[in-house]
């Protein structure tokens, strides 16, 4: 298992266990972590399941594909360091990885 | 060939019809079927301009990979094979109005109307309206209510309304694009504001827009509002975040183009027994609790739902037969299979 740590707004911080393949949306919504709504269930087609990659992390997450940097235009407070949480698959190589739950979805 | 066909019905001014479907999706478009091949005419309402629900509005290009027979449909196909296959029963489409009323009138059928104060009469209701009516993305921006409608738009009703205005338009798809295109030459300032310095829209509006950036008439700015700053519902300026820090831009008129997204909207007012926003049906009929209103696809719920499209096409054939009961008290419906039955195959059109 991939541990994941989510950090809310408000500094509150919560780790779940993910298994390899699975998206990091998914194992929030497994996981019920607030603020992930994925209204579209990981089709990159609504930008709310949005999250932004730790600072230490960004390299290993990787870039948005064009489909999805297309999609972030419909996220709120985008910044350099914003993904759509349905587009990044769990691999043990991201065990530990961080993400920030922005503090409002669109 | 959808806007023709909703003229049409303007021109013949026909308010009455056997059942009226609410909403286009995958869903509402084979329920025209099944109800046609039990001699039902129906007529198709629904928000968008087009047909085809969310399949055609959020994942037109994305392969569907459950429908029974299509190995891989995307949600466009799907649509333009679903219209291909009602059109046998010529069901009147009316595009871009939402239905905002629906009641028992006293001759005990249902009185509906619509945002653009049409009326209809129909003796069933089926309501398809998926996840709720289309409707723009609000921007999360604190206070933004109390613009929305006098300096805040979603969609330009009237040009003339922006004559003069120190204009600011917010987003990077065809919506902005256009707009910018259209209003430049009589607002008074045009910032056309978006996240980065790639746009979403026809190439050609972008390089327009360029020209026009160019020659100084529109102000392209990259970044993002954080904030809205007016009184009494009039905006008087907007605080953008840009990568440089923060800029203070003047506006009195904002239009945000993000998308749309799906809220229940009017049939929430409709008086039917609801859970959590979705309408209870039995699963013999698809029957909500008024009889002759009738709910399918991802709107409805009863143990054991499914929102796929798949569930939603079951629910339209079953509620079909319970709708001819109420359109055609006195006739018998016999069951029939259409690979069989002359009478299916004359209805639709293949013998
Ligand atoms: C990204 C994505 C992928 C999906 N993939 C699949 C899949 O692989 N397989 C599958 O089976 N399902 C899939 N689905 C779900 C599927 O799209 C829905 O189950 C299906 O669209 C439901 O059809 P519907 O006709 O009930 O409603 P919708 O498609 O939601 O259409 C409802 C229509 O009603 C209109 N409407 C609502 N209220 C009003 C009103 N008051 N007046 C006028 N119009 C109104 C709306 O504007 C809308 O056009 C997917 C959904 C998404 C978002
Ligand atoms: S869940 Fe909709 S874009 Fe990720």
């Amino acid at each position: 298992m991939v541990k994941l740590v989510f950090i809310q707004p408000d500094g509150d911080s919560q780790t779940v266990e993910a298994e390899p393949g699975v998206t990091v949306m998914e194992a929030a919504k497994l996981n019920d972590i607030a603020g992930i709504e994925a209204e579209c269930g990981g089709a990159c087609a609504c930008a709310t399941c949005h999250v932004y990659v730790d600072a230490d992390w960004v390299e290993k997450t990787g870039k948005p594909e064009a489909i999805e940097e297309d999609m972030l235009d419909f996220a709120f407070d985008v910044r350099p360091e914003s993904r759509l949480s349905c587009q990044i698959k769990v691999t043990p190589a991201l065990d530990g990885l961080t993400l920030r739950v922005p503090a409002k979805q669109f | 060939m959808a806007l023709d066909e909703a003229a049409a019905v303007a021109d013949t001014g026909a308010t009455e019809f056997d059942a009226v479907v609410i909403g286009a999706g995958p869903v509402g478009l084979f329920a025209v079927f099944e109800l046609g091949l039990v001699d039902i005419k129906t007529c198709v309402i629904d928000i968008l301009d087009r047909p085809g629900g969310q399949c055609a509005e959020l994942y037109p290009e994305k392969p569907i990979y459950d429908i029974p027979a299509l190995p891989t449909v995307t949600g466009q196909e799907l649509t333009d094979r679903l219209m291909e296959q009602i059109k046998p029963f010529g069901a009147e489409f009316i595009f871009s109005e939402r239905v905002d009323e629906l009641q028992r009138g006293e001759d005990g059928r249902f009185h509906l109307k619509t945002d653009a104060g049409r009326e209809i009469i129909a003796k069933v209701v089926v309501i398809a309206a998926g996840g709720g009516s289309f409707t723009p993305k609000r921007p999360p921006l604190d206070g933004i209510e109390a613009y929305e409608g006098k300096s805040v738009f979603y969609a330009v009703r009237r040009m003339e309304d922006l004559r003069g205005k120190d204009v600011l338009i917010v987003g990077g798809g065809d919506s902005a694009l256009d707009w910018t295109l259209n209003l430049a030459p009589i607002a008074n300032s045009l910032t056309l504001l978006h996240r980065r310095d790639e746009f979403r829209g026809a190439p050609h509006s972008v390089e327009k827009m360029r020209a026009l950036v160019a020659e100084g008439r529109v102000r392209l700015l990259i970044g993002q509002v954080t904030k809205l700053d007016g009184a009494d519902g009039q905006l008087e300026a907007v605080t953008v975040k840009t990568a440089g820090g923060e800029e203070r831009v003047t506006a009195n008129a904002m239009l945000p183009f993000f998308g749309l997204t799906m809220k229940l909207g009017p049939v929430a007012s409709w008086g039917l027994n609801l859970n959590e926003n979705l309408i209870l049906v039995d699963t013999e009929k698809f029957e909500t609790s008024e009889k002759g209103i009738f709910a399918v696809g991802d709107i409805n719920l009863y143990p054991g739902k499914l929102k796929l499209i798949l569930s939603g096409f079951h629910e339209a054939a079953l509620m079909a037969q319970a709708a001819y009961k109420i359109v055609h008290p006195d006739k018998k419906l016999l069951f029939q299979y259409t690979t069989s039955s002359s009478s299916l195959q004359k209805k639709l059109g293949v013998k």
